[in-house]
């Protein structure tokens, strides 16, 4: 330390720094703080790969898993089958009084005409949306052409015949046998009999399933065995107790217990006696299942596919299945090899909520080229609906319209004015600094805080209408608000003040200067903030829910103070859906709300753009 | 209120009217006139009251080494220092014989009145045509877009720029070079009809070649206005200027004829500055 005091102290103006030898850059060490300086830039650009790859992963990953089960909500399958439109049915000078459930289930029953009995009418109708009447009535408004005769109208499915077509509901294989079968029948309980032992892969399925059935079995057995031993030691040990007792108050509430214990204890063992009888029949299933069983429900189902027509299989040796013809066969023929099939689906029928025989009636109509896969414009177009299949997007998309206008108009120019006065105009003095340091808190209050200002302001003082896009948009401005004033004081800022003294040096006066010059070189900056306010606010929920924006709204909002709601909230309210067709709107709906995101920010880059190139 | 304030303001300029010009010892005409001026930054005074004349159709250079206050003084004559918040200005300046700091003399007429040119060239990022036309137009001086076009061209010309970029004007003027932008502005400033142009140092960040151009624009601008020049630079004093006044620490030290000023100064640190021993 004084060494190099004194060395300063004697160093002279031009010299050569005192205390640090010539030559300083080139030593081992001068050469190993260079090389330290060199690896610890290369670590910090390997952080920030790692940091962009980690990102661009998840960010692949989420667009993958939404775009993979929303994808497939953007078409939907229509059955279409010929409807008599014919004037007898549909009266032309009033067609939307017809009854338009009727002449559906009229067209299905010609489609399948061996659903003849109630209770495959029921399955056969439970196969086309609950809706299709409506929309069947819609197309004939809408194209009165269709009048007054027989011919093929695509009505849509059901949800879950839906989803099964695009085969979300179970998993399907299907086997070739290799040798030829006989029928014993077309209709009714029907025996499939193969000349080789073609079943065996249902009999290992069942094998499969009495082993897991067993071990399951033997387990609770084994657990109702521990707490038959627990009783009896228990009971064992009150009558120890029940010998050396004086009392004879304590002696009777120890006979009791001990007479409810030996209760409970004849009801485990015969309980338990049922279950190693259970475990008995099942062991000996089990042994014999090489022989042949019975299938269940609660295992895979397998269909056999001879002439025509669909057997499910209920009893199965290794060389014959005997079931129930959903299809009935159209001959009785005898079938050589390859003309025959045996199909699997793999989620037992108990598991899913479309049962074997939809199943069955579904895969006729595929195979009769009846159903078709087309754009669900119904998806597009409708709003709100319970019945998973009616269910639309377009109704919160323009609520979410509405209210980003209101937000938009409202914020926008209320925001670049504030900034303008604070930055431009107003002294900077305690008052200013007040009211900048508020406004930066605002940024940061929680959104539901401005959905209770909302209710307690815009609803309950103001008188304005609930669930409206007008309410919602003026909740979400006062959000937005401090985020397009701060990013738009910043972007002042950032204007040269040579560009100031210019324009007051010709003798503009400082509106002039702010208008003319300042605000257009901002104007990129602003909008910069500006998207980044609305993006948030198009993906704000909370506040909406406080203002009876998650309402259920069937009709699309023809203005903004017709009641509806917005984009995330309606995602919110489908995810909440049990329906599986649900999930897949929710995530189609995810799509459509990024995809309103991107077309709006897309304006906005165009916008600044502009801007830019203007100047 | 309007109609007081405007009563007020024509017998602030009947005033100015009636009233002799003021004229210096040598009969020149004085075009603005600073009396005893005082400028503050918050607490720290930059100027320690100053009294300087600047003469009509003449070129006034104001010397002085760095943070001397001579640029501030030049800021004070068109009231660009009102743009900073902290400042105070005290004394009185006249332009003619109007008080610039007097309540009624709006500032907008005086900085149409009073010209300026920054010391780094600051055109708008707008086209050559609309940066000239931009004061003519904002003041009304045109009334149709021929007239416009007419002062445009004018200007151009008389800033010495009007050949080089006659056929570009719908380029945009920072696509100049730095000697070409700053006789832009030089257009600029002059295409209001100004009386006097304020210049801070207009050459300090321009190569020789657009130095010799942009002062042999002053020399002629001297003409029909009076000039007021800001400069680092005691060659290029010597070379534009008629008057020459030199600052010190907030202080205006000496003032004359350029002549006078660099061949025989009265003050020691006039002497000192002028050959090189400090600054």
């Amino acid at each position: 330390m004084t060494d190099i005091a004194q060395d300063t102290a004697g160093s002279a103006i031009g010299g050569r720094v005192k205390g640090i030898p010539s030559g300083v850059h080139t030593t081992d060490e001068a050469r190993k703080r260079l090389k330290k300086r060199y690896s610890m830039e290369a670590r910090f650009k390997a952080y920030g790969i790692g940091a962009i790859a980690l990102a661009a992963t998840f960010l692949v990953l989420l667009l993958y898993t939404i775009v993979g089960s929303g994808l497939p909500a953007f078409t939907y399958n229509y059955v279409n089958v010929p409807l008599d439109l014919s004037a007898e049915k549909v009266d032309p000078a009033n067609p939307a009084g017809a009854s338009y459930n009727t002449i559906i289930r009229d067209g299905l029953k010609a489609e399948l005409p061996f659903a003849s009995d109630r209770k495959n009418r029921r399955v056969l109708y439970s196969l086309v949306s609950s809706g299709a009447n409506v929309t069947l009535q819609k197309q004939v408004m809408n194209d009165p052409s269709l009048l007054g005769e027989t011919g093929p109208v695509a009505v849509p499915l059901s949800d879950f015949a839906d989803l099964y077509v695009k085969g979300l509901i179970t998993q399907q294989t299907e086997f070739l046998p290799s040798s030829a079968a006989t029928v014993s029948g077309t209709e009714g309980q029907v025996t499939v009999t193969a000349e080789d032992p073609e079943f065996t892969k249902i009999l290992a399925s069942l094998k499969t399933y009495y082993e897991r059935e067993i071990e399951l079995l033997a387990g609770k057995i084994e657990a109702r065995g521990r707490s038959e031993a627990s009783v009896i030691s228990k009971i064992a040990g009150l009558e120890t107790r029940l010998a050396g007792e004086k009392d004879p108050l304590v002696a009777q509430r120890l006979t009791s217990e001990i007479e409810g214990n030996k209760a409970a204890l004849v009801k485990i063992i015969a309980a338990l006696e049922k279950q190693k009888a259970e475990l008995v029949t099942l062991q000996g299933h089990f042994d014999n299942v090489a022989m042949g069983g019975t299938l269940n429900a609660n295992m895979p189902s397998f269909f056999i596919e001879v002439n025509g027509g669909t057997i499910k299989a209920e009893n199965v040796t290794p060389t014959s299945v005997t079931g129930t013809a959903f299809i009935p066969l159209a001959s009785q023929a005898a079938v050589p090899a390859g003309q025959w099939g045996i199909k699997e689906l793999e989620t037992p029928e108990s598991f899913r909520k479309f049962s074997d025989k939809e199943i069955a009636y579904t895969d006729y109509l595929i195979a009769k080229g009846s159903v078709e896969n087309e754009w669900n414009s119904i998806f597009f177009s409708a709003g709100a609906s319970r019945e998973a299949e009616m269910a639309g997007i377009w109704g919160a998309a323009v609520g979410s319209f509405w209210t980003m206008l209101v937000t938009l108009s409202l914020s926008f120019p209320i925001g670049v004015s504030a900034a303008i006065y604070l930055e431009e105009f107003a002294p900077k003095n305690r008052w200013t600094q007040l009211i900048e340091v508020n406004i930066n808190n605002l940024a940061a209050v929680p959104s539901i805080v401005f959905g209770l200002l909302g209710l307690a302001v815009f609803l309950n003082v103001f008188g304005l209408p609930r669930s409206a896009p007008l309410v919602g948009g003026m909740v979400l401005a006062l959000m937005t608000l401090p985020t397009i004033i701060i990013a738009s004081r910043a972007a002042l800022q950032a204007v040269p003040p040579s560009i100031r003294e210019a324009a007051l040096g010709v003798g503009a006066s400082r509106l002039q200067a702010v208008f003319h010059h300042v605000l257009p070189l901002a104007m990129p900056g602003i909008l910069t903030g500006t998207i980044i306010g609305m993006a948030q606010a198009l993906g704000e929920t909370a506040p909406l829910l406080m203002i009876g924006m998650v309402a259920f709204i069937v009709d699309i909002p023809a203005s903004p103070v017709d009641p509806s709601t917005v984009l995330p909230v309606q995602i919110f309210m489908w995810a909440d859906f049990p329906e599986p067709a649900f999930q897949q709107k929710t995530s189609a709906a995810i799509m459509v709300l990024l995809g309103f995101l991107i077309s709006m920010n897309a304006f906005a880059i165009i916008l600044r753009k502009r801007f830019e190139r203007r100047w | 209120m309007t109609l007081e304030m405007t009563t007020d303001t024509l017998s602030a300029v009947d005033t100015t009217v009636n009233a002799p010009p003021a004229v210096s010892p040598e009969g020149e005409t004085l075009k603005m006139r600073g009396r005893d001026v005082k400028v503050f930054y918050g607490n720290k005074q930059a100027l320690h009251g100053v009294d300087l004349d600047v003469r009509k159709n003449r070129v006034t250079a104001l010397i002085g080494p760095s943070g001397c206050g001579k640029s501030t003084f030049l800021r004070c004559l068109n009231r660009m220092n009102d743009t900073i918040d902290i400042c105070r200005v005290e004394g009185n300046i006249l332009l003619d014989n109007d008080d610039i700091y007097d309540p009624r003399i709006d500032v907008v007429e005086l900085r149409a009145r009073v010209g300026m040119v920054f010391q780094k060239p600051n055109p708008f990022p707008k086209s050559i045509f609309e940066n000239v036309a931009y004061g003519p137009r904002i003041h009304g001086l045109a009334q149709s877009k021929t007239d416009l076009e007419a002062i445009v061209a004018s200007s151009l010309q008389r800033a010495g720029l009007f050949e080089e970029v006659k056929d570009r004007l719908d380029e945009p003027g920072t696509g100049l070079s730095g000697g070409q932008q700053q006789r832009l502005c030089i257009a600029r400033a002059i295409a209001v009809a100004p009386e006097v142009i304020l210049m801070d140092e207009p050459c300090s960040a321009l190569d020789p070649i657009a130095t010799a151009k942009v002062e042999e624009l002053i020399d002629e601008l001297r003409q029909n206005y009076t000039i007021v020049i800001v400069t680092h630079s005691m060659q290029q004093a010597a070379r534009v200027s008629q008057h020459t006044a030199f600052f010190h620490l907030g202080n205006l030290v000496e003032e004359g004829l350029t002549n006078d000023i660099f061949t025989n100064p009265k003050d020691q640190r006039t002497q000192d500055y002028i050959t090189g021993r400090f600054g």
